[in-house]
């Protein structure tokens, strides 16, 4: 199996409050793995520090062997790393599918071109990438006013744009109904095993956690508490009294945190 | 020795009028977020009520009985433009706040103007406290000694009220957190308005006092702006310790600076300002600002696209009865048509960074009147062809917004737009101050095109092909991939950042054009003027391009042109009555509040609600 991701020691210190502390995993080629933990846990902190946006205290992150850690998120991304935002973060003054071409114009280096008609500038493509997250016909949209779930769809959308050989998600389900859930990662989990790219997400929904990841961790109070396969983590005494005492990884908790 | 004593003694006592004036901005912009433009008019209303107090009310009780009363008159003033300009718009976007409140500085211009006329009033003295002492041989001022004694009086009562009193507690919460203040069941308008009372009075008092020093003058407004926003800014906006250690600072600096290097006095304090700021952007006191967390609020901009065939088939008519005005146009029309598409330019520029760019800048003049000035230097110094200098206006605008972008793009929000205003500001005391290069005050004369050119009519067509060319260029930009990154670094900069897009540079670069079309504005200015004075890079130059893309909307792509050739025209019809500031003022104020969309904005919902045109789904 070849190694994606790998981090090493990873610890984020904000004054006394160990958000992340001492965290190593890896993470495979076309592996869907799902990092769980209760609020606060310190799973957005990881993936903030693994893709640029925030600088750990200490630790390393490689990506296929190479130390990006405390590269900006523009290098990352360049570097073949998508990621979606727990609160999304989209462009509220275009439509849908310029939103998508605008990650295309970035990717072709495009950005700095002043040649006009931009919104005719790789159009197709980006309509290609709205099928496949299933919002193509509402590709003309004006994105600000989109329900929620659609937005994260969009995230989606965007963040495969240049092709990334690894996705970080953070709670890419969040907001949406149970069946949405569902459909959004299978079409995850098929995207995985169609273009071999590696997965890192975060959730909340016990179902769609132990339906379709690859290897689950469990994080707490900033550590690393369990690591395995479903049935490992399912049954692992600590993880259980951590989610209060069993039967709560079951439980969908609540919706719409709001730490970003 | 004693001389410099003496003169570290004037400084802390001209520190004490800026400390008071530039606490109360700040306290009304910790509370209310709210940048006040108007607070220099408030520090002038407080030395003409001061004034007219003392012609009342005589001996020394009377004198210091003036003093309280104007600051509570000017308070009670605060409240009254708190109430009817402020309240109805807290909810609107920043920039709203501040054209609504330029609307109120010329208001109050004119009001003061009608009551107090145009002359100069000479403060009397102090009773009681007229005469000298001597330190160390060298005369000071009593007033001045009273005035050290009482400053730090004044601050630590402010002190005490922030900080051991409830109101005082209330106040510091809302500074930090608006909606907790609500959730606590406070009533947040009543708050803002003691708050506007108390800023407001500060300033008056710091008016009044200042009357034996300074007396009163119509210009006090303005001239006292730059220097307590440098203090607010330096101090850490919010912070009372920082305002009082800043006002400190640039007042001892002042009185030096006049002994020591007359020629840069003005230079040196945003010389300070600008130094402080690279190296402690949120001032000495100051907390950061998180990007977006006081930013535009509002609705969301409209998606775009490049104009359909009618309306460019309509700007096409329009282009060409521009273009036939030579033919049944007079003279003057053609002057001012050409003044009006100069400005147009200048207010699309700006357009271009605040509206697509979400930058707002204080400070556009600097490029407007930059580029005038590089152009009329290089004829005036060097026996340079004017097509060559038209050409070196937009280059040295850029080379010049290259520098100060640099320096301001790390900032965002209210510090950036204070920082652009304080580089404008080092501009122009260094235009106006250094006079035997620039010409200071007497501005540079004799800038006439050359021979071919030199004729109104073909004048005429040389601006509308470069205004009307710039304009179009600006709109294409808009319209480019550029255009489009510059919308995602405003419109999400953390998305922008995760899809590789270099924000910041996005944005400098968005700034140099801009900086560079203003230039182009400043250069067909200069030549069409045939002469340039330092009043072209003013804040109120500034202000100007900022209320037109305010008043054309700041959401749609075409109201910075609509809106420059409406105010232009606006004002080319009300300068002839006396009291045009205030008519001004209170169009403005109009506007603010009752069409925040400007007027393309107002007319596309017109339009909508008519049936006219469809309004998009899902939209307001
Ligand atoms: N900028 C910050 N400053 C101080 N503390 C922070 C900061 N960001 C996060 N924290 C703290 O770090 C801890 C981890 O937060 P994080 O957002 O990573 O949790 P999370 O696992 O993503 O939770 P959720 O499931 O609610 O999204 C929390 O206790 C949070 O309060
Ligand atoms: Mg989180």
């Amino acid at each position: 199996m070849t190694e994606i991701l790998r981090v090493e020691h990873l610890c984020k210190h904000f004054g006394a409050i160990k958000a992340v502390n001492d965290v190593s995993f890896t993470l495979n080629k076309a592996e869907l793995l799902a990092m769980i933990g209760p609020n606060g846990a310190g799973k957005s902190t990881c993936f903030n520090m693994m893709m640029g946006q925030l600088k750990p205290t200490s630790g390393s992150v490689y990506l296929r062997g190479e130390n990006i850690t405390r590269m900006a998120p523009r290098v990352i991304w360049r570097k073949g790393v998508g990621r979606t935002f727990q609160i999304t973060a989209t462009y509220q003054s275009m439509t849908v599918v310029e939103n998508v071409q605008v990650a295309l114009m970035s990717h072709n280096h495009k950005i700095f071109s002043i040649r006009p008609y931009a919104h005719k500038l790789y159009r197709d493509q980006a309509l290609g990438f709205l099928e496949t997250v299933g919002m193509q016909d509402q590709a003309d949209r004006h994105a600000a006013v989109l329900a929620y779930g659609d937005l994260k769809r969009l995230e989606l959308a965007i963040a495969l744009c240049h092709e990334p050989d690894l996705l970080l998600m953070d709670e890419p389900t969040a907001g949406m109904a149970p069946k949405e859930r569902i459909a959004l990662m299978q079409l995850t989990a098929d995207i995985v095993k169609d273009r071999g790219i590696s997965v890192l997400f975060t959730e909340h929904d016990m179902d769609v956690v132990f339906g379709h990841a690859h290897r689950i961790m469990v994080l707490n109070r900033g550590e690393l508490i369990a690591e395995g396969t479903a049935s490992e983590i399912r049954n692992n005494a600590y993880v259980q009294q951590v989610y209060l005492g069993g039967g709560q990884l079951y439980k969908k908790s609540e919706e719409g945190h709001v730490n970003a | 020795m004693g001389l410099f004593i003496a003169q570290l003694l004037t400084g802390l006592a001209n520190a004490g009028a800026l400390f008071m004036v530039a606490s109360g901005l700040s306290l009304i912009f910790g509370v209310t977020r709210i940048v006040n433009f108007a607070h220099g008019s408030f520090y002038m209303l407080g030395a003409f009520i001061g004034y007219s107090l003392l012609q009342v009310l005589p001996g020394m009780v009377g004198f210091w009985v003036a003093m309280l009363l104007a600051a509570i008159a000017v308070g009670v003033i605060g409240v009254i433009v708190e109430l009817l300009v402020l309240r109805p718009i807290y909810r609107a976007p920043e920039l709203f706040q501040l054209v609504a409140t330029f609307g109120v500085i010329l208001v109050i211009q004119d009001l003061a103007l009608m009551i107090w006329g145009a002359e100069d009033m000479l403060g009397p003295r102090a009773p009681g406290l007229k005469g000298i002492v001597r330190i160390m041989g060298e005369p000071v001022p009593t007033y001045d000694i009273a005035l050290i004694v009482i400053t730090p009086f004044v601050a630590l009562a402010l002190w005490y009220l922030i900080t051991k009193t409830r109101v005082g507690i209330l106040v510091r919460a809302a500074t930090q957190d608006r909606e907790m203040v609500s959730a606590l069941g406070v009533n947040q308008s009543w708050l803002f308005t003691g708050v506007f009372f108390l800023g407001a009075a500060l300033a008056g008092l710091g008016g009044a006092i200042q009357l034996p020093k300074g007396g009163a003058d119509l210009l006090m407004d303005f001239n006292i702006l730059a220097s307590i926003f440098v203090v607010v800014v330096i101090g850490g906006m919010g912070s009372l310790p920082g305002a009082y250690l800043a006002a400190v600072l640039i007042s001892v600096l002042n009185v030096f600076g006049v002994t020591y290097i007359p020629q840069s006095t003005l230079v040196l304090m945003f010389v300070v300002m600008a130094v402080v700021l690279m190296i402690k952007p949120y001032g000495l006191f100051g907390r950061e600002e998180v990007a977006g967390e006081h930013g535009q609020v509002g609705e969301v901009e409209r998606p775009f696209k490049p104009a359909g065939l009618n309306a460019r088939l309509i700007v096409a008519a329009f282009l060409l009865v521009l273009a036939l005005v030579p033919l049944y146009g007079s003279a003057f029309s053609m002057v001012l048509i050409t003044d009006i598409v100069i400005f147009c330019l200048f207010a699309a520029s700006l357009h271009f960074l605040l509206g697509i760019g979400g930058l707002v800048s204080f400070g556009h003049a600097a490029f407007f009147g930059g580029g005038a000035y590089v152009a009329a230097l290089i004829v005036t110094y060097s026996d340079t062809p004017m097509e060559f200098a038209l050409m070196l206006a937009p280059i040295g605008a850029a080379m010049a917004a290259v520098i100060i972008g640099w320096l301001c793009i790390r900032l965002t929000g209210v510090y950036f737009a204070m920082l652009t205003m304080a580089f404008a500001q080092l501009l122009w005391s260094l235009v106006y101050q250094w006079g035997e290069f620039t010409g200071g005050d007497d501005g540079l004369l004799n800038i006439w095109p050359s021979d071919w050119l030199n004729d109104t009519t073909v004048y005429y067509f040389l601006t509308l092909i470069i205004g009307v060319g710039g304009i179009l260029l600006l709109r294409h930009a808009a319209h480019s991939p550029f255009g489009y990154g510059l919308r995602a670094a405003r419109d999400s900069a953390r998305q922008a950042e995760a899809m590789g897009i270099h924000t910041k540079r996005v944005q400098w670069v968005a700034f140099t054009f801009a900086g560079a079309m203003a230039g182009v504005a400043g250069g067909l200015f200069v030549f069409s003027k045939g002469s340039i004075f330092p009043s072209e890079l003013e804040i109120a130059r500034s202000f100007d391009a900022l209320i037109v893309v305010f008043l054309g909307g700041v959401k749609t792509l075409s109201g910075g042109v609509v809106g420059g050739a409406v105010l232009e025209t606006i004002k080319d019809f009300l300068t002839r009555f006396e009291y045009w500031r205030m008519t001004l003022g209170l169009l403005i104020i109009g506007v603010v509040i009752l069409a925040p969309d400007g007027i393309v904005g107002s007319l596309r919902k017109a339009s909508e609600r008519l049936g006219i045109t469809k309004r998009p789904e899902g939209e307001v």
